[in-house]
């Protein structure tokens, strides 16, 4: 069964056919980042104008590649939610209307599903249960994965998502947008324990908050104007990682979890991807950690959880809308 | 050749079907708000009614705007994965095109006026020719006091078509060369869409899935920040 999947939840508009939900016949994702570099983050409407502009040619694009430029595929799955309410209605617009005209079923997706699906495009035989740390520009949760769509929510922010902090620092620090990668690259050159910042809850619970440690970064380095700008973002960087990986190995440890999965845009971080591959090691977890192309947002990942959502519930109703909140459907 | 025709610019939602026998049918709701959970059921009801399959569509046109920013993208994006998946080429039309279109066997004056929020409308004026209208001035966007100075400017007697006009109504009151039209026409249809679009689809005025844009005529509110910061 071949699925044609859709994402406009956030910044990138993309389209991918997946086939049985793990086989990438394309994937295509065309970003706005530039677009909306000299804001310092993602502009709604400007995103939405965007999606409009670039849904048609990045779906063809994605059939072409695919070879099936007729058209027929078995399915249109599309994110629903959670994201920018503007920018989710274009995707589950053009999906609904691809459906009807192909009359075939229409698949509504949630975003945050989408993502811990990324690990299974790439390794469809995951041994279950996995504890799936999921760190993005809006969202940081540690969740149980039990059996497919079935969800335990064990913590998450209780503030800023950590891809936020990233966010905000760099742009204190004038490192520019979007901050992840920038504050990766900075920190290369830059002694992670040069630094003590906080690492805030570390031994509590499995939730998070990060807004401490922005501040923290921002008034070191206004009482410390001469600081390496290296120093501070290997420093900051460290102190992300620490929280959630300390978290994260505690929770596999306590659920009996046989391994532990990556997801969302944070996890195309190199410091985060080393620690959690020591941790795994350390810990006789299996790592799972999608290729960096599938853990920032894109279409592929949505094609894959529409087939297990397909499989599970049906097809979705032709009035469905989008909800800029949804929630992970958690037992 | 059937147009099928997608319009959810303004508080409306609708959509219809015809040809060169007119409308074959059609619907349309204004109490619908959320334009996406309406217009696909919408789209699958009419062309049942129809007794037509999306099939058999041979031109999909649609209304480009202005008007109501989320809710004229839910009818664009639509619009164009719909001409994508038929491949079948696509006609745009403004909304306010359409206003005056539905109102164009009066010879007065029409200025086609949709709310465009924050205290401001979108407007612009038209008079009748043969077989339709032709535009005289617009689209622009601005405070309703502009348009009622364009018809004090104008001196001659004056119909107002749309919600814009009925919203600000308290503005042109005074005026006693202007009326406004009824709130049965406040909306763009789909059906003048419908038979607007094939005056054009006969003389293959189309273009491609591709090309057609959403007439926002405003910024984003952050573009505007932006620009306004730039010049010191």
């Amino acid at each position: 069964m071949r699925i044609l999947g859709i994402e406009t939840s956030c910044d990138e508009t993309a389209a991918a056919v997946v086939a049985d939900a793990h086989e990438v016949l394309s994937s295509v994702v065309s970003s706005q980042v530039d677009l909306h570099a000299r804001y310092g983050g993602v502009v709604p409407e400007v995103a939405s104008r965007a999606h409009v502009e670039l849904l048609t040619p990045v779906v063809a694009q994605a059939l072409v590649e695919a070879g099936l430029d007729d058209g027929h595929v078995d399915a249109v799955g599309a994110t629903v939610g959670p994201g920018l309410i503007g920018a989710l209605l274009v995707g589950v617009s053009a999906a609904k209307a691809l459906a009807l005209v192909w009359d075939v079923p229409f698949v509504a997706v949630n975003h945050l599903e989408a993502h811990l699906y990324a690990a299974f495009l790439e390794e469809p035989e995951l041994d279950l249960p996995v504890v799936v740390l999921l760190v993005s520009g809006g969202h940081t949760m540690l969740v149980l994965m039990e059996g497919h769509g079935r969800y335990r929510m064990l913590g998450s922010t209780l503030d800023d998502a950590a891809g936020e902090a990233f966010d905000k620092v760099a742009r204190y620090l004038g490192l520019g947008y979007p901050g992840g990668p920038a504050i990766d690259a900075e920190a290369m050159g830059g002694d992670p324990t040069a630094i003590a910042f906080p690492r805030a809850m570390m031994a509590e619970g499995y939730d998070f908050s990060f807004s401490g440690l922005k501040t923290s970064v921002v008034n070191h380095v206004r009482r410390n104007p001469q600081v390496s700008t290296a120093d501070v973002s290997a420093s900051f960087q460290q102190a992300v990682v620490d929280v959630l990986v300390t978290k994260a190995r505690r929770a596999a440890a306590e659920h009996g979890a046989k391994g532990l999965v990556l997801a969302g845009g944070v996890a195309a971080n190199s410091q985060l991807r080393e620690s959690v591959l020591d941790a795994c090691m350390a810990d006789g977890l299996h790592p799972m950690l999608p290729s960096r192309s599938m853990c920032t947002d894109n279409a592929a990942m949505v094609a894959a959880a529409a087939w297990w959502r397909l499989k599970q519930d049906g097809p979705s109703p032709l009035d469905t809308g989008a909800n800029a909140s949804l929630r992970l459907p958690v037992m | 050749m059937l147009i099928l025709g997608i319009d959810t610019a303004t508080a409306q939602v609708s959509c219809a079907v015809g040809g060169h026998e007119g409308v074959l049918a059609s619907t349309h709701s204004i109490r619908a708000r959320q334009h996406a959970e309406t217009l696909a059921p919408s789209i699958a009801f009419t062309c049942q009614q129809a007794r037509i399959e999306l099939a058999e569509v041979s031109v999909v046109a649609v209304d480009l705007g202005p008007g109501l920013f989320t809710g004229l993208r839910v009818g664009v994006a639509s619009a164009k994965a719909m001409a994508h998946a038929l491949r079948v080429p696509m006609i745009g039309v403004t909304s306010l095109d359409l206003l005056a279109f539905a109102v164009r066997f009066t010879p007065r004056l029409i200025g086609a006026v949709v709310d465009a929020r924050r205290g401001e409308v979108f407007h612009a004026f038209y008079r009748q020719v043969p077989g339709g209208i032709q535009r005289v001035s617009g689209p622009a966007v601005g405070p309703p006091d502009d348009v009622a100075s364009e018809v004090l400017a104008g001196g001659e007697d004056c119909l107002l078509v749309g919600d814009g006009a009925l919203r600000h109504r308290e503005v042109f009151d005074g005026l006693h060369q202007v009326e406004i039209a009824d709130a049965e026409l406040a909306y763009p249809s789909a059906s003048s869409l419908v038979m607007l679009a094939h005056a054009r689809a006969l003389r293959e005025q189309w273009v491609k899935p591709w090309e057609i844009e959403p007439l926002y005529l405003r910024k984003p509110d952050a573009e505007i920040g932006w620009t306004t910061r730039e010049q010191p």
